[in-house]
């Protein structure tokens, strides 16, 4: 077991009552890893979300800031956490010592949910469930790098590292590991030989059938490919690479320790990423099967359930400021329920126009609660919402958009269409609200600068945060770096040489994604 | 506890004991917030790692709620949302509802202000008469019923008389009980503090806000200190007149500038009202540094020496810095008093702009006198 993390047992109650709500999860299909549960004071709470749920991290000032942040408004009365769980086998989560016991019970409610998810749900199927262990290692390791070469040093290093955690491709862990190419002669072919000795990839075809099933314009296509493909590998990297952190940690003159260091950040940045990436999600999910537990299942007395409500309409409450993921979530796992539970899905009911018909629409399916399994399984928050976000549920739940107006230097309500706010969700949950970046080129100029590409996508880049950026790219790879972009119609490269900060038009590729 | 140590990282890399390189992404938040209503907005420093981020003004968002289109949901830069407590990574400021009293003690802690130590030989003591016990016998007027009634009772029940079934219960004389008090000596610290603002010409907008922020804080902590705190408030060009708050706060005059007028004054006042042996005096003077004459600067230093100093805890001058202000007044003082020794008790301060006002509220302050 465990060493460093001391789990006291649950009191006889609390026990009791654990065992009530597992079994009650078990029996409604929940499906989820072994849950502990640990009581613990304010203090400790605040100290444990502070390092993102772990009780142990390596040693850094921001868990510090965190931590300070959230005593200070739990001093001061401003917020309190309630829950923490923490996506590990087995899974772990804290109640906090003091709370009413029908908070102890909705917070258990509402962490099996969350387990169920971390275990079900697909984007959180490549991460790693021993990640305590994995972050106790982490701390061991930079401690004996502070140890080894001072805390300044390191410090300033895993700034640095941070200042890029967000260069990451959300994508890579899933998808398939590529082969590596078998080792060919690379571009050294003389063009007079790429006739018919050439080795160029044929469909498997019997010999007479073979002027068929390859014809000319296919084996042209083929040797383009080739072309190009052997331009390509002129470059560096071959293809823009999304996981700037790993190009780095491979590519930049780096002493050992600091790859390590690198290494950690960014295995840290890749297992916190799902949970960003299915947070509408998740939190819905969770607060779906709160729900249902403590209203159908009799977990609650009588007289708990004026604070029971409380505390579920203040967690579900709708913000004018912003989406409240519980709130979003939770009603969308409802609409989608509705939905397939009355047949409201298919060809048919999308071709229906008569508005009369829709609003009664009732075939008794009853699939929703299939349905909404399946979907957390499937689905991160951008595919939920582009799937199941409907123009009834859009109206029905008061979204909409808002922007700045300049002219008043106020920000309003700008539209309540439902393309505009299905649009301007999608595109602050892709890639997690995080600009796109990718690795260009590592031998720009032919003078072994970095060049990152911007995909730009409408919004521009901030020009303060940008260059100080730079620099600490710059710390790392050594040589200028460059980031091309654009500010209004102007495609830029903002360059950073070590000692000034540079910006210039931009006349190679367009970086318009 | 492990974070400890973390913590005790963050506060020294904000205090800029250590990597002074971050000290560039390390935003304060305000100190000020607004009086009326009590609420105020606690400053939470926050570092702010650079990344390549997208530029928040053309971005907007999705909200929930009623709401028509075009209807506002706040005003500013700030995009709406940001603000709030939540779990919202980018949130700087928390905006709460706290009494003047938590606000003082919160400033105290943020600033590491000392407390403040009333002098010697100023303190007066006063009598106060406590109810601290209970006693049998007593004027009537201070008979405590419950325990007149709760005696009554227990003796009744030693007695066998009282009947569960039929709770009465009569006291006689022995069950009588009455308050009892004693007379606690506690030692009484008054005090006064005497704000003086040079409003001449040269004096702006800004400067004003300056020294409206500083002596808001600087009362809020005086006030936390002493019991009675009173304040009097005088404004001056070439001559100077006593005024109200509002006024002071709100006044533009124009002319020349004679800050010996203030000091008189202010000099004037104490000897009416404030006797130095029963008050704890603080003079609070805010200029731009720019005095008409150097035979007026004399009379300035002269009315110092002889008149306020010697009464006051402490005297503090300011000097907000402003375009047209030639900052020499501080060098004047600079040169008949030694600021920087020990015995002496005016405290100088320069006020660069907003930013500069925690630090000299710290200055003013941290000296605890």
């Amino acid at each position: 077991m465990i060493q460093y993390l001391k789990v006291r047992p649950l009191s006889p109650e609390l026990e009791a009552w654990r065992i009530k709500i597992e079994g009650i999860a078990a029996d409604l299909g929940l499906d989820f890893f072994e849950t502990r549960y640990e009581v613990v004071s304010y203090d400790k709470m605040s100290e444990i979300a502070a390092f993102g749920g772990f009780p142990t991290r390596y040693p850094h000032w921001r868990f510090g800031m965190e931590f300070e942040r959230l005593s200070k408004s739990h001093t001061y009365g401003l917020s309190k956490i309630y829950e923490l769980v923490i996506n590990n086998d087995p899974c772990y989560a804290y109640l906090l010592e003091g709370n009413e016991m029908v908070d102890q019970k909705l917070v258990m409610s509402h962490v099996f949910g969350h387990c169920d998810f971390f275990k079900n749900n697909f984007w959180f199927s490549r991460t790693n469930r021993r990640m305590l262990d994995t972050m106790a290692n982490h701390a061991t390791r930079i401690r004996r790098y502070q140890d080894l070469y001072g805390i300044t040093v390191v410090e300033e290093f895993i700034d640095t590292c941070l200042s890029i955690e967000n260069l990451i491709d959300l994508h890579r862990p899933y998808r398939p590991k590529k082969k590596t190419p078998a080792i060919r002669p690379k571009g050294d072919l003389p063009d007079e030989l790429m006739g018919d000795g050439e080795n160029l990839p044929r469909l498997q075809a019997k010999e007479y059938m073979d002027e068929y099933v390859n014809p000319e314009s296919y084996i042209d296509a083929q040797r383009q490919k080739a072309i190009e493909e052997r331009e390509k590998a002129k470059k560096h990297p071959e293809n823009p690479e999304r996981d700037v952190m790993l190009f780095l940690m491979q590519e930049a003159p780096l002493t050992r320790w600091q790859r390590n260091v690198l290494g950690i950040v960014r295995d840290e940045a890749y297992y916190f990423a799902p949970q960003a990436m299915t947070k509408i999600m998740n939190e819905g999910w969770a607060s779906y099967w709160h729900t249902h537990m403590m209203t159908k299942c009799g977990i609650m007395e009588g007289n708990e359930f004026i604070d029971y409500a409380d505390r579920h309409s203040r967690c579900t409450v709708m913000q004018k400021g912003g989406i409240n993921p519980y709130k979003l979530g939770i009603e969308l796992f409802r609409h989608i329920e509705e939905r397939w539970n009355m047949g409201r899905f298919g060809a048919e009911y999308d071709r229906c126009t008569d508005m009369e018909e829709r609003a009664h629409w009732n075939l008794n399916t009853g699939l929703g609660r299939e349905k909404i399994f399946e979907v957390r399984k499937h689905h991160n928050d951008i595919t939920f919402l582009d799937e199941f976000l409907t123009p009834e549920f859009c109206a029905e739940q008061k979204l909409f958009t808002y922007a700045h107006n300049p002219r008043a230097n106020e920000w309003q309500i700008a539209s309540r269409g439902f393309q505009e706010v299905k649009q301007k969700l999608l595109t602050q949950l892709t890639n997690m609200g995080q600009p796109v970046i990718e690795v260009e080129d590592a031998n720009f100029n032919n003078r072994s600068e970095l060049l990152l590409v911007h995909r730009f996508d409408g919004v521009e880049l901030d020009d303060a945060y940008s260059q100080a950026t730079l620099k600490n790219l710059h710390s790392l790879w050594k040589r200028p770096v460059h980031i091309a972009t654009r500010k209004g119609d102007r495609a830029v490269l903002l360059r950073f040489d070590g000692e000034t900060h540079s910006e210039g038009g931009f006349d190679g590729d367009s970086p318009a994604a | 506890m492990r974070i400890t140590q973390d913590h005790r990282r963050f506060r020294q890399i904000v205090r800029g004991k250590v990597r002074r390189n971050l000290k560039q992404y390390i935003s304060s938040g305000s100190l000020i917030g607004r009086q009326g209503k009590e609420r105020v907005t606690i400053p939470l420093p926050q570092i702010d790692l650079p990344r390549f981020k997208f530029n928040s003004q053309n971005g907007g968002g999705v909200g929930q709620g009623d709401g028509d289109v075009g209807e506002s949901l706040g005003p500013g830069d700030q995009e709406p949302g940001s603000g709030e407590a939540g779990e919202g990574e980018g949130e700087k400021a928390l905006e709460v509802d706290v009494t003047l009293d938590e606000l003082a003690q919160i400033l105290g802690e943020e600033l590491e202000l000392p407390r403040i130590e009333p002098r010697g030989e100023k303190q007066v003591v006063t009598e106060r008469d406590r109810y601290t016990g209970i006693r049998p016998v007593g004027p009537n007027s201070l008979r405590n019923f419950k325990r007149t009634y709760k005696q009554a009772l227990r003796r009744s029940i030693a007695t066998g008389v009282y009947n569960p079934q039929n709770p009465v219960v009569l006291p006689i004389a022995d069950d009588m009980r009455y308050r009892s008090w004693s007379t606690v000596k506690s030692p009484q610290s008054n005090a006064v503090v005497i704000y003086m603002m040079d409003v001449s010409g040269s004096m702006g907008d800004e400067q004003k806000e300056i020294v409206r922020i500083e002596s808001f804080w600087i009362n809020t902590w005086l006030k936390s200190q002493y019991s009675g705190i009173e304040t009097r408030y005088i404004v001056h060009d070439a001559t100077a007149r006593e005024v109200d708050e509002h006024t002071f706060f709100h006044t533009r005059e124009s002319g020349g500038t004679m800050i010996s007028s203030a000091y008189r004054l202010a000099a004037q006042i104490l000897e009416d009202d404030y006797p130095s042996s029963e008050w704890n005096i603080y003079p609070f003077h805010f200029s731009d540094g720019d005095n008409w004459s150097v035979d007026d600067t004399r009379a300035c230093i002269q009315l110092l020496k002889e008149k306020l100093v010697p009464v006051a805890n402490q005297f503090s001058y300011g000097q907000v810095e402003s375009p047209y202000g030639s900052g020499q007044f501080l060098k004047d003082l600079r040169e008949h008093f030694d600021l920087d020794g020990d015995q002496c008790s005016i405290v100088c301060s320069e006020i660069k702009n907003k930013d500069g006002i925690v630090e000299s509220i710290k200055e003013f302050l941290g000296a605890g006198r």
